[in-house]
């Protein structure tokens, strides 16, 4: 057997192998009825993932300002705030600017 | 197809020729694929187990927000939100987060009012009364009781206050309750001293769901210090946080992707005398310049394919095997209760084409594209270096 027929098999064997588990694992039916049930009897909102602070732990319910809670300007401490950035909704409030009349911009 | 074979049998005799130097740059090669598909792997399994179960999370949850925080809720808000049509009930919610000294760790204490039924998930029962409680794996972990023990917390009047275990969470859903204790609604308000006409937040549950979000502007406008925030922007929360331009796609993949160019950049402006020569003999003996490439294209997709898919298996097999190790730590922070959690399989066969096409085509172009401008010089000019 040449080299390049071993070479062949080898790849082949390793296509094969990686394929079949990148197969099973984007087709595989994942049964989360026992999690959709624990949500919804507890009412959770986000995953315990990080518990260090309130903003990674919930990111979803996290407030605007949470990264920089300790006082205006703060830096972010926190490990995970580089990695679970807070991605505040439900805030539709803007500055708005009203020029008076007389004044030029 | 006998020639194309005859030319792959010529090539990997070629890299054998030089195998430590071939073999190091597979290791280098597939090590970087890794951890790309690492990265890729565990932020889609993880986007797919978020947004999987929390499809039964709050309709629409209502925070007060007061000098820009998140603040307590009066629970006078929910007959202003009872009124509203199409709200079907709205349940004031009791929950917060405790920081035990003894272990170091911040604990989510959960409020219930009841709940008719059993859960998989739970070993044991969720408390029935003020003395007991359910705890999550990490919190039976770090504490070390078991179900009928006694959990000791200090109140926010700093009094020793002793609750029943009754329940433990189930291993499978460390991901949703490592670090819960839940309690019964009323414990919960006694124990963080919260006056009855406040609440932590408002669920509200709504009859037609394509209301929802009409729902949440209705009640932006009547309560203007609230903030409504609906299931679907929970779900999107989770999807952008585990997508491509999430933060630890940026930590990893991107330093992965630079020092991958640096090895094709390396692979790019040059190729070795070495090679030069064996070039310039080829050539010399009668190889066509077309001949050469082939044999470059072969020399490349041996050592970018094999890399690849050796690198993606290794990825595979340490994110859904191991559990990630390498990428936890950058999850965990300092949290000293992080669930151990084993991921259900789940890949993005779009990703992982997307990551072949970065991957094996910039190396196969450095790797053929040097050789053509050297395999179009005449031969003796190249074997004189």
């Amino acid at each position: 057997m040449t080299r390049g027929t071993i070479y062949l098999i080898f790849i082949a064997v390793l296509l094969f192998m990686t394929t079949g588990l990148l197969i099973t694992s984007s087709t595989g039916i994942i049964d989360l009825t026992e999690k959709r049930q624990l949500v919804q009897a507890l009412g959770i909102t986000d995953l315990s993932l990080s518990s260090e602070a309130r903003y990674t732990r919930h990111p979803s319910q996290a407030d605007l300002f949470s990264a920089f809670q300790d006082f205006p300007a703060a830096f972010e401490h926190f490990p995970t705030g580089s990695i679970i950035a807070p991605n505040p909704v439900g805030f539709f409030s803007r500055v708005k600017i009203q020029h008076h009349s007389g004044k030029q911009n | 197809m006998l020639r194309q074979l005859k030319i792959l049998e010529f090539t990997l005799s070629s890299l054998l020729r030089r195998k430590y130097k071939n073999l190091s740059l597979i290791t280098v090669y597939a090590f970087t694929i890794a951890t790309l598909g690492s990265v890729l792997f565990l932020t889609h399994a993880l986007k797919m187990e978020a947004t999987g179960s929390l499809t039964t999370a709050p309709e629409l949850v209502v925070q007060r927000v007061a000098a820009g925080r998140h603040d307590l809720i009066p629970t006078a808000y929910t007959e202003v939100i009872s009124k509203l049509p199409g709200v079907a009930s709205v349940t004031p919610r009791v929950w917060g987060y405790y920081y035990d000294s003894l272990i170091k760790a911040n604990l989510t204490l959960v409020g219930i009012s009841s709940y008719q039924g059993d859960l998989e998930l739970l070993e044991g029962r969720l408390p029935d009364n003020a003395e007991e409680c359910a705890i999550g794996r990490g919190v039976a972990i770090a504490f070390g009781p078991a179900i009928g023990d006694d959990l000791v917390l200090e109140d926010s009047g700093k009094s020793r206050t002793v609750f029943k275990i009754t329940g433990i969470f189930r291993a499978e859903s460390n991901l949703l309750t490592n670090d819960l204790v839940v309690l019964q609604e009323a414990a919960l308000r006694d124990f963080f001293s919260m006056d009855q006409k406040l609440a932590t937040d408002l669920v509200v549950q709504v009859h037609n769901q394509r209301e929802i979000k009409t729902l949440a502007k209705k009640i932006k406008y009547n309560l203007p210090d609230t903030r409504p925030i609906t299931r679907d922007e929970i779900l999107h929360t989770y999807d952008t946080l585990f997508n491509w331009r999430s933060g630890m796609m940026l930590a990893v993949a991107v330093a992965a992707l630079i020092s991958f160019c640096i090895l094709a950049w390396d692979k790019a402006t040059g190729i070795s005398a070495e090679e030069k020569q064996e070039i310039g003999v080829l050539k010399a003996i009668g190889w066509e310049t077309s001949d050469v490439l082939a044999v470059k294209f072969w020399e490349g997709t041996v050592i970018s394919l094999t890399s690849f898919v050796l690198g993606i298996l290794a990825a595979w097999i340490h994110v859904f095997a191991f559990g990630a190790p390498a990428l936890v730590p950058l999850l965990k922070g300092w949290s000293v209760l992080f669930p151990e959690f084993q991921l259900t399989p789940a890949v993005d066969f779009y990703q992982v084409f997307v990551l072949g096409f970065l991957t094996i085509v910039p190396y196969l172009a450095c790797t053929v594209i040097p050789s053509w401008k050297t395999a179009v010089t005449e031969p003796e000019y190249v074997m004189r270096g």
